[in-house]
């Protein structure tokens, strides 16, 4: 076969978003050459393939560059979706009349800065240019989660005797008892994981969310997990590495097929557990869920993921923007059923509430 | 040492006949993996029989098998080799016991030209001090024969890594290498690169023929792009009824076709239900040998809820089985 035909193949899987790079690419023309022509399927697969993602997409790319000679095991996840962009370029039209009913900027406006008042502010009701400025500000958030101890040990000047480091001083001392070497546990970051509720009531708050993702993920890319929660689960930690934060959104938003939709909550809440908590993403981590809790089905199974997932985590923080309006009180069925699980309950609609909630992350 | 198979279906055949019925996907896997010289990266969900495929790799193949179990804060020491301190200091003293015993034999003949020679040497080697000290005498160590002998190949301990390169040809399984950390996913990347450690004491120790290396991963964190590029990739399915009736036969002879069919098939529509831990092939053989041992010759819901523990190991999902029916997952 056409080394060519092979090179364009992972040019198109590139494309749809299967990291191929050219050290893969290598490696599938050898396969190929060892397996022969007959077999490109498994030699690619195998290859070019680098998590259980990129196996539908794969498939799917297969079928249609080769022509569907192999069954499609897996068939593709959904057809590509219409990109949704309006939130980062233009927002919800302001609401007339502009404020929440908790905020008072005749009193307020006197005493405080503006940047003061733009902190107070709900994010779902903001102009154009405050969106901005609040943006920037999202930005420079350093949302981490507090160290725990590790299993790794270090030399250090204090903690349990190191038996091994004492005696290799002993033999450099001819084998004499001399100094009592040290070693101490290291202290690592706890794994921060964030889940974003992407549906149509929260979309006035999405853009928000995405950017305090972006700062988490930046802030510490190994620890940090990313998924959005709508009709299904989305994982969207990859696109969000990207330094520059506009790029990082539309990346991460590209890869969401669910914007704006219905809630699920409960479901894509066990596809979270399912696939990744229990495996171990959850488990010690700090789990934070941005949602306003609505859910469509029935709560007494959203009660029962939390559930599951409380055993797992080592904190549950539930973020709703609405908390932080004057007489919410969480009735809501999927809320009120959620709430005894959780942590924290904190508010996440002002820049403000979203600071605490880096104090609450960096607290638990 | 055996044949190298040929094709993909020559390592099933291999594998069979050690027990592992491996389907197309993984025996390509493993045999790109013998033929490009390739570690495979092996994920699926618990219970598929990724370890067991490494061992039965091993196994058809002639070759060892190492395993390396990963956990967080394992490094070097644990994973490649350490000193053996004590039977160093042992070693020393004794060294230095027999130093003097020579001493204060041949000290009255000693000859006093050497001594002057002797306590350099001794106070380099440091562990001779005591024999030099006395030492008009012509006792003494020879200190870098000393020192080597320290560092001598005996006192070395071999953990996985380095027993992997020490035999070839080796099946090296590093099993579940997402839950180490960062450092020593770096390090292993260095030690599968090269094939060869470095002993500062001793020097190089290289791989006659590079271990085939078999890493497994439950996707508790991602992985460093840097290793798995290095690696084939494959995502191990739950078989499918057939096989794994055949699975059920080769691997419990006592088993009979009737009751293998049953557990595959109950097992299958288990993994349908949505389950908190579906169960795998592993649940299945726990299963079938439970109602074996039991003298069950058949699946039945009175025997299905007895021996349920085998199978699921969650109460949730005992109770979602229960809320289906046992019956129908025993339908024909």
């Amino acid at each position: 076969m056409a080394t060519a035909a092979l090179i364009g193949f992972a040019r198109r899987l590139r494309a749809d978003g299967v990291n191929a790079d050219a050290h893969r690419v290598q490696a599938m023309l050898a396969a190929v050459d060892a397996l022969g022509v007959d077999q490109v399927y498994w030699a690619g697969r195998l290859t070019l393939c680098a998590e259980p993602d990129d196996l539908p997409i794969y498939d799917a790319a297969f079928a249609e560059y080769f022509g569907g000679k192999r069954r499609p095991k897996n068939l593709p996840l959904a057809p590509a979706l219409p990109r949704v962009s309006a939130p980062f370029l233009a927002g919800p039209p302001p609401e007339p009349g502009g404020t929440g009913p908790d905020e008072e900027p005749s009193v307020l406006g006197l005493s405080a800065s503006p940047d003061e008042v733009l902190r107070q502010r709900d994010v779902a009701a903001l102009t154009a240019g405050e969106r901005d400025e609040v943006r920037r500000l999202v930005t420079m958030l350093a949302p981490a989660a507090a160290l725990r101890r590790s299993r790794r040990r270090r030399p250090g000047p204090r903690g349990e005797i190191d038996p091994r480091g004492t005696v290799r001083l002993m033999l450099r001392h001819g084998g004499e008892p001399t100094a009592l070497r040290r070693r101490d546990r290291l202290r690592r970051p706890r794994r921060l994981v964030l889940l974003l509720d992407v549906s149509g009531s929260m979309t006035a708050y999405a853009d928000a969310l995405l950017r305090f993702g972006h700062a988490a993920v930046r802030q510490r890319p190994a620890q940090t997990e990313v998924f959005t929660l709508g009709t299904r689960l989305t994982r969207i930690t990859r696109g969000l590495r990207h330094r520059d934060p506009d790029a990082a959104l539309r990346a991460a938003s590209d890869t969401i097929p669910d914007w704006h939709g219905g809630t699920r909550l409960a479901d894509s809440l066990r596809a979270f557990l399912d696939r990744w908590g229990q495996r171990g993403t959850a488990r010690g981590a700090v789990v934070v869920i941005f949602s306003d809790g609505w859910e469509r089905g029935d709560p007494a199974l959203l009660a029962a993921q939390l559930d599951r997932l409380r055993r797992l985590a080592h904190r549950v923080v539930w973020v709703n923007p609405h908390r932080g309006k004057a007489g919410y009180a969480p009735l809501a069925g999927g809320m009120a059923a959620a709430l005894p699980y959780c942590d924290e309950f904190v508010a996440g609609h002002s820049l403000d509430a979203l600071e605490r909630l880096v104090e609450v992350i960096a607290r638990a | 040492m055996h044949e190298q198979p040929t094709s993909p279906e020559d390592l099933a055949a291999l594998l069979a006949s050690t027990g592992y019925l491996a389907d197309d996907g993984l025996a390509t896997a493993g045999y790109l993996a013998l033929r490009l010289g390739r570690p495979l990266f092996l994920e699926g969900d618990a219970g598929v029989g990724k370890t067991a495929f490494a061992s039965a790799l091993a196994q058809a193949t002639g070759a060892h098998f190492v395993r390396l179990q990963c956990y967080e804060g394992l490094d070097a020491t644990q994973a490649l080799y350490d000193w053996d301190f004590p039977r160093q200091i042992l070693h020393l003293r004794a060294a230095e016991a027999a130093a003097r015993a020579a001493g204060s034999a041949a000290g009255t003949a000693g000859a006093a030209g050497a001594a002057g020679a002797a306590g350099t040497a001794a106070g380099t080697a440091g562990a001779a001090g005591a024999a030099g000290t006395d030492g008009a005498g012509g006792a003494r160590i020879d200190a870098d024969t000393l020192e080597a002998g320290l560092y001598d190949r005996r006192f070395l301990i071999a953990r996985p890594l380095l027993r992997a390169l020490e035999r070839s040809p080796t099946v090296l399984l590093v099993d579940e290498v997402d839950r180490a950390d960062d450092e020593f996913e770096a390090f292993l990347l260095e030690v599968l690169a090269d094939a060869a450690v470095t002993i500062p004491e001793l020097g190089r120790i290289a791989a006659e023929t590079p271990p085939l290396t078999v890493l497994t991963s439950n996707r508790t964190r991602e992985v460093h792009d840097a290793l798995k590029r290095r690696c084939l990739y494959h995502w191990v399915e739950h078989p499918d009824v057939d096989r794994e009736v055949a699975i059920l036969r080769s691997r419990l002879p006592e088993v009979t076709d009737r009751l293998a069919t049953q557990v595959a098939t109950a097992a299958k529509r288990m993994r349908e239900l949505d389950l908190i831990k579906p169960p795998g092939v592993a649940e299945s053989l726990d299963w079938a040998g439970a109602l074996i041992t039991l003298g069950s010759p058949d699946l039945t819901a009175g025997t299905a809820a007895a021996t349920l523990g085998a199978v699921l190991k969650y109460r949730e999902d005992t109770d979602r089985v229960r809320a289906a029916g046992l019956a129908t997952l025993l339908e024909p």
